[in-house]
């Protein structure tokens, strides 16, 4: 199915909560209100027309210019009919939940696809996206203890860990002594 | 003197009752396995809630080697940023580099010339070869069986000699750029690689004498660790661990990309017990067909190699001027058949020479994140048994 008939089905559903359909770029999507992402996510998995039984991917964009943050949802169909049958297409898609920085909170998907419970916490660890109604909510790449989320554009590189001090490469290159 | 001892025998003599009920008596513990032990392929840690031999859940702790390599992406170029994906899944550097040239490519529009997409074939599946040797040697290793081993990194020096030969490198190799490949084939390297096919094919058959269908092999892997189809797809694995689920699905097959498509070959899965070659006692989705899975893949890439070997196009192997690149404001997400699933990169551009995001998708983080699911009420022998199959490489998990 092609993107355009995924985008007319979502706005013909949902409506209102389907944002914006952005179909120019080499990865078109969907932006859907945070507060409808769940719902969203669930018609896309079930739907046989749809049938997104696949999260691939959750990626976490910080848009620093315009105060947000946003996820990305890569997802795409894997027909299950027949699985000894060589497979030779799919359909692919993708959905963006844009969010305030000052509130970056997004319902999570887990319950829909569990894959997407430890892409969440990368997501909360790297970036600070608090999915609402996860499971397991804590950090998995960082230390349990760390400050900040490194992949932010205005995150600040700590000079000192437990008494360990970190060394900048500005450091290296003009020592001090 | 023999009444005195027994006179003294009451005051020390065990209360049998109460040391029986000591001795049934169960009690939950947890048990730390890892970061540092052998069977978890490196820096792996599991927190296992065990009552007696039984594991009643399996949390795996992850991310002590994690490197923001995602934060480097972004303030490098693109080609300056090769070097890193070599260091992600660091046992398929040509995978990586090849993934994340072609979201690159596909962003700014840049076509490979033929023979470049050839030389990337070529380099991907012995690539591919040379991992699966490692994951299945190090499997046996785990289930106690030193010799395969040996005889699998015996043949895959000889691929990396083959390594070494085209780029100078053994393990980060950066030698699919962006564009093609950094470099021509050197001379008499076709020949030499025809050599090592005809050499490495009946091998094929003495690891699966000495370990696929070994009895004890058989015994230890059959039935142990199971995920139906159902669950591949709901925790989103990818790669052999999806296949031996049962379903002919791959990358390769579904969204070709390099030339795929030119190439005739075999898509294996994990079949039932008992029919043809398979041994009695193993499972659709278990983690004998896990391991099965990928042994027959090396077959596969045997027969893309010949192929491409023999079609080898004459020409350029790089598209010119791929340094430097402006990324256009757009954005990609790419994601290629590794030998360990799919590696997916999901790059954006602002118009500048530098990517203001750059995502990694590890097919070992996702294939990993379904081990609590799995290692639930199981033996805690059986364990290493299903972490090994699953194959992780934690350069790629932890980024």
């Amino acid at each position: 199915m092609a993107p355009e008939e995924i985008c007319r089905l979502l706005k013909g559903r949902f409506g209102e909560a389907v944002e914006d359909t952005v179909l120019a770029v080499g990865h078109p999507y969907a932006r859907i209100a945070a507060d409808r992402w769940p719902e969203v996510a669930v018609f896309l998995r079930d739907d046989p027309r749809l049938g997104f039984n696949v999260l691939r991917c959750i990626s976490a964009l910080d848009l620093l210019s315009e105060e947000k943050l946003a996820c990305v949802y890569d997802l795409y169909h894997v027909p299950l009919e027949q699985p000894t049958v060589l497979k030779t297409q799919t359909h692919e898609f993708a959905v963006r939940v844009v969010v305030d920085r000052s509130n970056p909170a997004i319902p999570s998907v887990a319950h829909v696809w569990p894959a997407a419970d430890w892409h969440e916490r990368e997501a909360y660890d790297l970036m600070g996206i608090e999915f609402s109604g996860h499971p397991d909510l804590r950090r998995i790449l960082c230390p349990d203890d760390w400050n900040g989320h490194p992949l932010r554009k205005d995150y600040e590189f700590p000079l000192e860990y437990h008494d360990i001090p970190a060394t900048t490469e500005f450091e290296l290159t003009n020592p001090r002594h | 003197m023999a009444d005195k001892v027994l006179e003294s025998t009451p005051d020390v003599l065990i209360d049998f009752d109460r040391s029986e009920q000591s001795d049934l008596r169960t009690e939950e513990m947890l048990v730390n396995m890892g970061p540092q032990h052998p069977s978890t392929h490196g820096v792996l840690r599991l927190v296992l809630r065990t009552d007696g031999e039984m594991v009643l859940e399996a949390i795996p702790h992850i991310g002590y080697l994690h490197r923001c390599a995602e934060k480097i992406g972004e303030n490098l170029q693109p080609y300056q940023y090769i070097p890193y994906t070599d260091r992600m899944d660091y046992l398929a550097g040509m995978n990586n580099n090849q993934a994340f040239a072609l979201a690159v490519e596909r962003l700014c529009g840049v076509r490979v010339p033929p023979r470049g997409q050839a030389i990337r074939v070529i380099f991907a599946e012995l690539n591919r070869i040379a991992s699966h040797l490692v994951s299945l040697g190090c499997y046996g290793l785990d289930m106690g069986a030193f010799t395969p081993f040996l005889y699998c990194f015996r043949e895959r020096e000889m691929i990396l000699d083959l390594f070494e030969a085209a780029c100078g490198a053994r393990l980060t190799y950066s030698y699919l750029t962006i564009g093609g490949a950094h470099d021509d084939l050197p001379d008499g390297w076709i020949d030499r690689c025809r050599e090592f096919l005809d050499y490495f094919e009946p091998k094929i058959d003495d690891y699966n004498n000495l370990l696929s269908f070994n009895h004890i092999f058989v015994k230890r892997t059959g039935r142990v660790g199971i995920i139906s189809l159902a669950d591949a797809i709901a925790w989103g694995l990818t790669g052999p661990c999806l296949r031996a689920s049962g379903i002919r699905w791959d990358l390769r097959k579904v969204l070709p990309y390099d030339g795929y498509e030119k190439y005739d070959f075999d898509v294996p899965i994990g079949r039932t017990g008992g029919s043809g070659e398979i041994p009695d006692g193993v499972a659709v989705g278990d983690s004998w067909s896990r391991y099965y899975v990928r042994m027959l893949e090396m077959t596969q890439s045997v027969r893309i190699i010949r192929q491409a070997l023999d079609q080898l196009p004459p020409g350029d192997f790089r598209a010119p001027k791929c340094t430097n690149l402006k990324l256009p404001a757009n954005e990609v997400y790419v994601e290629v058949e590794n030998p360990r699933g799919q590696l997916g990169f999901l790059v954006v551009g602002d118009g500048s020479a530098i990517p203001s995001r750059v995502k990694a998708r590890g097919p070992c983080f996702c294939n990993l994140s379904i081990t609590t699911h799995v290692c639930r009420n199981v033996l805690l022998a059986d364990v290493p048994a299903i972490i090994g199959s699953i194959d992780v490489v934690m350069g790629e998990v932890d980024r």
